[in-house]
């Protein structure tokens, strides 16, 4: 993707490939060949059906994963090559908010211990304020200083989430990835969690990269979102403008598929109601990995890979359609 | 006879555990129409699925009781509450299908996909095992599984989780059941997947006539697929009606919260969302007055002390709730939910 010289990119992603050995010579491509920036301050949502790749870049980004090729740079930094000190630094500077909040809490840990590891660690504070910093978080996540001494099993969904997002906060990081931070919650504490996010974005200018398949809800939190299929970006737009404009046949279908909470628009709908399955990523389909199940599938769409390409100012797709 | 497939009357279900007993549906009464589709709505814990299974009767006793004085007539003669577990094997199956959310652990993994189709049909309509098996090849075509007379001798885990489902619906209706009840069916699956399988579910209403229950927390799904809307919170239905009282005209601060909650595709603005409050209520010891009224931000002094009647608002159109009493207070409704359609 070309890069505007002049905008402040805090996190730019190029060419990134994340392959797994299953062994017996059998390679499954998660992640193929990305590429994407994001903005400083801003949301960039990742939207894709479960197996896109997704997570694995979300995962790869924060150097969970290291990267088979390609390169995740960070305020410049290329995070995969960082070393002693600099790991650290970074650690602090990108932290993660994950989907289950059941799993991803320590469960013989007391919630001020989960909040302040991350402060002892980085050797940010200790004693009274310590503490005071552990109290003050907790309230910011709409949580009270009495659930400090409390175990995770005591929470609900909803607080256990808000408990992971103080504990992402404690160390004051500059971008946060949220993989897919609200779909194991009801929709009534969707909202919360998700107005929470937004109040703490504008208050301390976090960037986030929010992964979630639920593209009424990215639509909503994110300024740009990048669709991925099979591994691989399709399209990348201003949020409105995708949804306005989709151009790729696979972000066509993902939308038409979404069913509109309104009895009328849904009577009148014409749906774009895709074939089969999704094709397995270990052995994927040549050429462009959509066109097995693509409406507007041509010849040539097998033989070679669509590159993502702009096609109208800002807004990119990978589809042979628009060559 | 009456037009109603099925009648539920002051269901109560409670649940016995360590910490208590659990009311896990308190009274709930609705009616199913002959080959309509009805839409349960609510968060989990609303008794939703409880109330399903409670219909199948696969509500495990103990520790699950129906209580007496429930009523859950079937086809305007049967009281499901009051068969034997023998009798009810006769309907479960035959008359009645279940689809399930989680289409992995509802299949026998260890039987082929063939056999699980042609067990209802064999019990119940006495077929052979050789027809059994071309009935099943014919309901794997009808739900649309490429080349069925090959994936009839398939395993469960050799076919994916959209696939699978197809199988679960296959096996609801191999014995044409006049009564369907799908409990989340989709929520496992993808977008795109989701798609297909309602677009499926909505064929197979039309071409067998079959009343369908949908238990759904998705309220996109409920605007595509249902006719009627029951909406539960804490083991009761706070209202009821078809989806476009519902959708255009709903009554209830809980239905009111749930619709602007969610963000809309379709809505350009990026609005803050406006979440319910708090959380739902304990259900071992459920609050007096209105189970919502904690978190509802219209609730009166009276809501807190007493549980409100039910409501007439049209014909087909109820909601429980003290606003709708002739002494109450007029509420606007938030300028967000509804009505932007029909004034």
């Amino acid at each position: 993707m070309a890069n505007n010289p002049n905008a402040d990119y805090i996190l730019e992603v190029k060419n990134l490939k994340k392959h797994f050995d299953l062994g017996r010579g059998a390679v499954l491509k998660a992640v193929d060949n990305v590429s994407f920036s994001i903005k400083r301050g801003e949301t960039f949502g990742l939207v894709g059906e479960s197996g896109c790749g997704k997570s694995t870049t979300g995962r790869t980004i924060i150097n969970l994963y290291n990267a088979t090729e390609g390169q995740v740079l960070f305020n410049g930094q290329d995070v995969h090559k960082l070393q002693g000190r600099d790991v650290k630094a970074f650690n602090r500077k990108m932290q993660m908010i994950f989907q289950d909040p059941y799993a991803s809490l320590n469960p013989r840990m007391t919630v001020g211990d989960i909040i302040g590891e991350g402060i002892d660690i980085h050797g940010l504070s200790s004693g009274r304020q310590r503490q005071e910093r552990i109290y003050e978080l907790l309230e910011t996540v709409g949580l009270n200083s009495e659930h400090a001494s409390r175990f995770p099993h005591e929470f609900s969904g909803g607080q256990r989430q808000r408990i992971g997002i103080a504990r992402s906060l404690a160390i004051e990081p500059e971008f946060i990835i949220a993989d897919e931070p609200i779909s194991a919650l009801d929709v009534s504490i969707q909202a919360q969690v998700v107005n929470l996010l937004k109040r703490l974005q504008q208050e301390r200018g976090l960037t986030y990269l929010f992964i979630a398949h639920d593209l009424a809800m990215v639509k909503h939190i994110s300024d740009r979102i990048g669709v991925m299929y099979l591994g691989a970006l399709a399209e990348v737009a201003d949020a409105n403008e995708l949804y306005r404009k989709p151009l790729h046949p696979y972000t066509q279908a993902l939308l038409s598929a979404i069913p509109i909470p309104d009895p009328e628009i849904e009577r009148t709908r014409e749906r774009i109601i895709l074939e089969g399955d999704v094709p397995s990523p270990v052995n994927p389909p040549s050429g462009c990995r959509f066109r097995t199940r693509c409406p507007k599938a041509m010849p040539e769409c097998a033989q070679s890979i669509p590159e993502l390409k702009e096609v109208e100012p800002d807004h990119f797709v990978a589809c042979f359609l628009y060559n | 006879m009456s037009n109603n497939i099925l009648e539920v009357k002051d269901l109560k279900v409670s649940f016995h555990t360590y910490a208590g007993e659990v009311h896990a549906v308190r009274g709930v009464t609705f009616n199913l129409k002959k080959g309509e589709a009805l839409a349960i709505v609510g968060e989990s814990g609303c008794g939703k699925s409880v109330t399903s299974q409670a219909i199948m009767r696969l509500i495990a006793t103990p520790p699950g009781e129906i209580k007496k004085g429930s009523s859950i007539i079937f086809d305007g003669k049967t009281d499901i509450a009051k068969l034997t577990d023998k009798q009810m094997e006769d309907i479960r199956g035959s008359e009645m299908g279940m689809i399930f959310q989680d289409p992995m652990t509802s299949l026998n993994p260890t039987m082929k996909i063939g056999r699980q189709i042609a067990e209802g049909l064999i019990k119940h309509q006495g077929l052979s095992k050789q027809a059994a098996r071309e009935r099943a090849i014919e309901m794997l075509r009808l739900v649309g599984i490429p080349n069925p007379e090959g994936r009839v001798d398939n395993y469960p885990h050799q076919f994916s989780g959209g696939m699978r489902q197809r199988v679960m619906i296959a096996i609801a209706l191999a014995c044409n059941p006049k009564l369907l009840i799908a409990d989340e069916p989709t929520t496992a699956l993808d977008v795109t997947i989701q798609a297909q399988i309602l677009d499926l579910m909505r064929d197979l209403q039309e071409k067998t006539g079959a009343s369908i229950i949908l238990i759904t927390h998705d309220l996109g799904v409920v605007a595509d697929i249902a006719q009627r809307v029951v909406v539960m919170y804490a083991g009761k239905v706070v209202e009821q009606g078809t989806v476009d009282d519902i959708f255009y005209n709903p009554q209830h601060p809980y239905t009111w919260g749930l619709m602007r909650s969610v963000p809309r595709l379709d809505h350009d603005d990026n609005k803050e969302l406006i979440p319910i409050e708090g959380t739902p209520p304990d259900l071992i010891a459920p609050p007096k007055g209105c189970a919502f009224a904690a978190r509802c931000p219209y609730a009166m002094e009276v809501c807190l002390e007493q549980d409100p009647d039910v409501s007439k608002v049209n014909a087909g159109h109820s909601a429980s709730c003290w606003l709708l009493h002739p002494n109450a207070p007029k509420v606007e409704r938030p300028v967000e939910v509804g009505g932007h359609n029909h004034g």
